[in-house]
């Protein structure tokens, strides 16, 4: 007796939590990420960005936007989302998880060819690459045409693109060179590892600058480093975009419209990280970047040199640019034969209508939104025992 | 059975001096590492061992492998030069505190359902047979695959009376490692009872339930108690592995990536978080081993084996 009594409440616990897993599952699959668009009257809307990386300088725009209260005056509150390791923006973008994405433009094309998404690049923030090839200056890597047979260093997940690229237009037989993975820091190139690095102009290349040389016990200087830019040799794509999802933008006009609140307080954040780029490197600080503080000034300086001068105005997309960086990702193969993309996307995946939108709103405020009157500033490094 | 009264005479005379010899024995091997560690650095060939192309032991170059009172020496010193920075032992040890919560917090959700899945296979045997492959099978799911789709849910799931959060995800992750040996562990101790006592059992016409109770639970202690060491010790790894996955801000996994990319500038602040990560696995495997202690008089097995 006992016995049979006492199996039934074990069976229904069993069927409930069954019921309980399915309604969960169900859940997943519903409400695809409608939660941006139910801003009401008065109260903030709540919005969703994913960076590509931690914090740092790379977006010092966004968070000083968040910072200075261009998005509440805007009506929104940006919940700025960092990555990790392994989060891909485009894909976190493409499964409505968040509302807007940054992202590389060959990296989303990629993933657009693959997955058949439908995302937008909405606002080219980055006008020119930002990638190097380092190599040591008493190496005899002088330029791309001296890559074959050598061992060349790159991030990989999409960041290799350029390599390749700038192999192909110096038809240049990419399974030549051996291509290292590279960590976090530049440790493998200093050891010796790497013959030519991959490096970010406003966070690897400083790293290398801040590093110290065992033989003087002085810093590295630029005399010590050989610098390949691909925005000088071909080969370069371009870089950190504003994406947005397709689908929602010709269906959602509340989305559409909160697409334009968002560039003009994004608009109003850069440059305000142009005028103020110590402020802005504290911002970036205070919003839990890690670096030093000499580190994130570099960071924010190099950054705005990528998005100044802007001769269209801010984040507009370049044809001619966009064409490149296409044409670039169709020839570039890498050392396995593979290409990014293998037909040219549709027109579809980038639109100038909606930074036009938020820069003729913005057209009567006192801004330099074209980076006319912006100049770089002076940041150099110092020796002070590492930290 | 018959050799009970010696082995707890034994375990009384290990008691106090086992102790200590433990302590002893522990610090001994600490100590040893960091003998070894100075002593491959100054003897060892800059350049590393290198065998058919792979290197097989470090370069001993201060940038590759700082000296120990470097990084201690760092620890001591503020993390950042922000005049507002904290010490930087005082990061890791936030960072590590903050991990052990997601941990424990994985931890007890998977040794909860290790147990309940335990329990399920052992009263049905179609159930072991069903469930018991689905089991390993889940032990083969990458981590770097399964954190994305994990932290997806919990942006999508909107569970009642509670927000998700964030962490919440990690947590889980964490008990996706360490229900594991949980499940397999405790199935196995609750059939460990040999079948002259289960018949015995039978014989007296004690219920599922009370031979559950009197015979199989407290022969399954010692069992629980290896299996929940295994299971601390996941669910520290998918605590931290599933923060540097999913961009978790807070704990050990992002200072460890964050940290990682300032080692070419302060290569002895690189290694902080490790030590943070050695911190964890101590105390983690520390509270299984304090538990222990409290299910004492069930554990004669393991302390006659």
């Amino acid at each position: 007796m006992k016995h049979s009594t006492k199996r039934h409440p074990t069976r229904s616990v069993a069927l409930s939590t069954l019921a309980a897993g399915a309604l969960a599952l169900t859940a997943c699959g519903g409400d695809n990420g409608d939660d941006g668009a139910g801003g009401d009257d008065g109260e903030l809307q709540q919005i969703s960005l994913q960076l590509q990386w931690l914090p740092q300088g790379q977006f010092a725009g966004y968070f000083a936007a968040a910072e200075q209260g261009f998005f509440e005056e805007e009506g929104l509150e940006v919940e700025i989302i960092e990555s990790g390791g392994d989060i891909v923006p485009q894909d976190a973008l493409a499964n409505g998880e968040v509302d807007y994405a940054i992202a590389w433009v060959p990296k989303v094309l990629e993933t657009m060819e693959a997955t058949g998404a439908e995302l937008v690049n909405i606002a080219q923030v980055f006008q020119r690459s930002g990638t190097l090839q380092v190599a040591w200056a008493d190496d005899d890597i002088e330029g791309v045409d001296d890559f074959e047979g050598q061992r060349i260093g790159s991030w990989g997940f999409g960041n290799e693109w350029e390599i390749f690229a700038a192999m192909a237009e110096y038809g240049l037989d990419s399974s030549t060179v051996d291509i290292i993975t590279q960590d976090f820091n530049m440790n493998a190139f200093l050891e010796g590892d790497i013959d030519a690095a991959q490096a970010m102009t406003y966070n690897e290349y400083a790293q290398l600058l801040q590093a110290e040389n065992p033989d003087t016990g002085e810093l590295y200087t630029e005399d010590d480093f050989t610098v390949i830019e691909y925005e000088e040799t071909g080969g370069a794509m371009l870089q950190d975009a504003i994406w947005a999802d397709g689908e929602r933008l010709a269906e959602d006009a509340d989305y559409e419209e909160t697409t334009v609140a968002f560039l003009r307080a994004v608009a109003r954040g850069w440059a305000w990280a142009a005028e103020n780029p110590e402020e802005a490197a504290e911002t970036v600080l205070d919003a839990g970047s890690g670096w030093d503080f000499d580190h994130e000034l570099w960071m924010v300086n190099e950054t705005n040199r990528l998005i100044w001068p802007a001769p269209d105005g801010f984040a507009m997309i370049d044809e001619a640019a966009w064409g490149d960086t296409v044409a670039a990702a169709l020839e570039a193969v890498n050392e396995q034969g593979d290409s990014p993309i293998t037909e040219e996307p549709s027109d579809e995946a980038w639109s100038n209508e909606y930074i036009e939108a938020a820069l003729a709103d913005l057209e009567d405020e006192d801004l330099d939104l074209t980076g006319e009157s912006w100049a770089p500033i002076e940041v150099s490094f110092e020796s002070d025992g590492g930290s | 059975m018959t050799a009970a009264p010696t082995t707890v005479k034994l375990k009384d005379r290990s008691g106090r001096a086992g102790a200590l010899r433990v302590w002893v024995w522990g610090a001994a091997g600490i100590l040893a590492l960091m003998v070894l560690w100075e002593v491959y650095k100054f003897l060892g060939p800059a350049d590393g061992v290198v065998v058919f192309g792979t290197r097989v032991l470090p370069r001993t170059s201060d940038l590759a492998m700082p000296h120990l009172w470097e990084m201690f020496a760092r620890l001591a010193e503020a993390e950042t030069g922000a005049p507002t920075a904290d010490p930087l032992w005082y990061a890791v040890g936030a960072a590590a505190l903050f991990s052990l919560g997601i941990a424990a917090a994985g931890w007890v959700v998977g040794v909860v359902v290790g147990v309940a899945l335990a329990l399920v296979m052992l009263r049905w045997k179609w159930a072991e047979w069903g469930l018991l492959p689905w089991i390993v099978l889940s032990q083969t799911v990458p981590i770097i695959a399964f954190a994305p789709v994990v932290r997806n849910w919990g942006i999508q799931l909107d569970p009642p009376f509670f927000a998700w959060q964030d962490w919440m995800s990690v947590a889980l992750i964490a008990s996706w490692l360490a229900f594991f040996p949980v499940a397999v562990g405790v199935l196995k101790g609750l059939q460990s009872p040999e079948t002259m006592h289960t018949e015995l059992m039978r014989s007296y016409a004690v219920g599922w339930w009370t031979t559950l109770l009197r015979l199989r639970t407290p022969a399954a202690v010692p069992f629980m108690l290896a299996a929940m060491r295994l299971a601390a010790a996941n669910a520290v790894i998918g605590a931290v592995v599933a923060e540097v996955s999913t961009g978790l801000r807070g704990g050990i996994g992002r200072i460890l990536i964050q940290w990682a990319g300032q080692a070419s500038n302060d290569p002895a602040k690189a290694w902080g978080p490790v030590f943070g990560a050695v911190a964890l696995g101590l105390v983690a495997a520390g509270s299984v081993a304090l538990l222990g202690m409290t299910l004492r008089k069930y554990r004669r097995q393991e302390e006659g084996s």
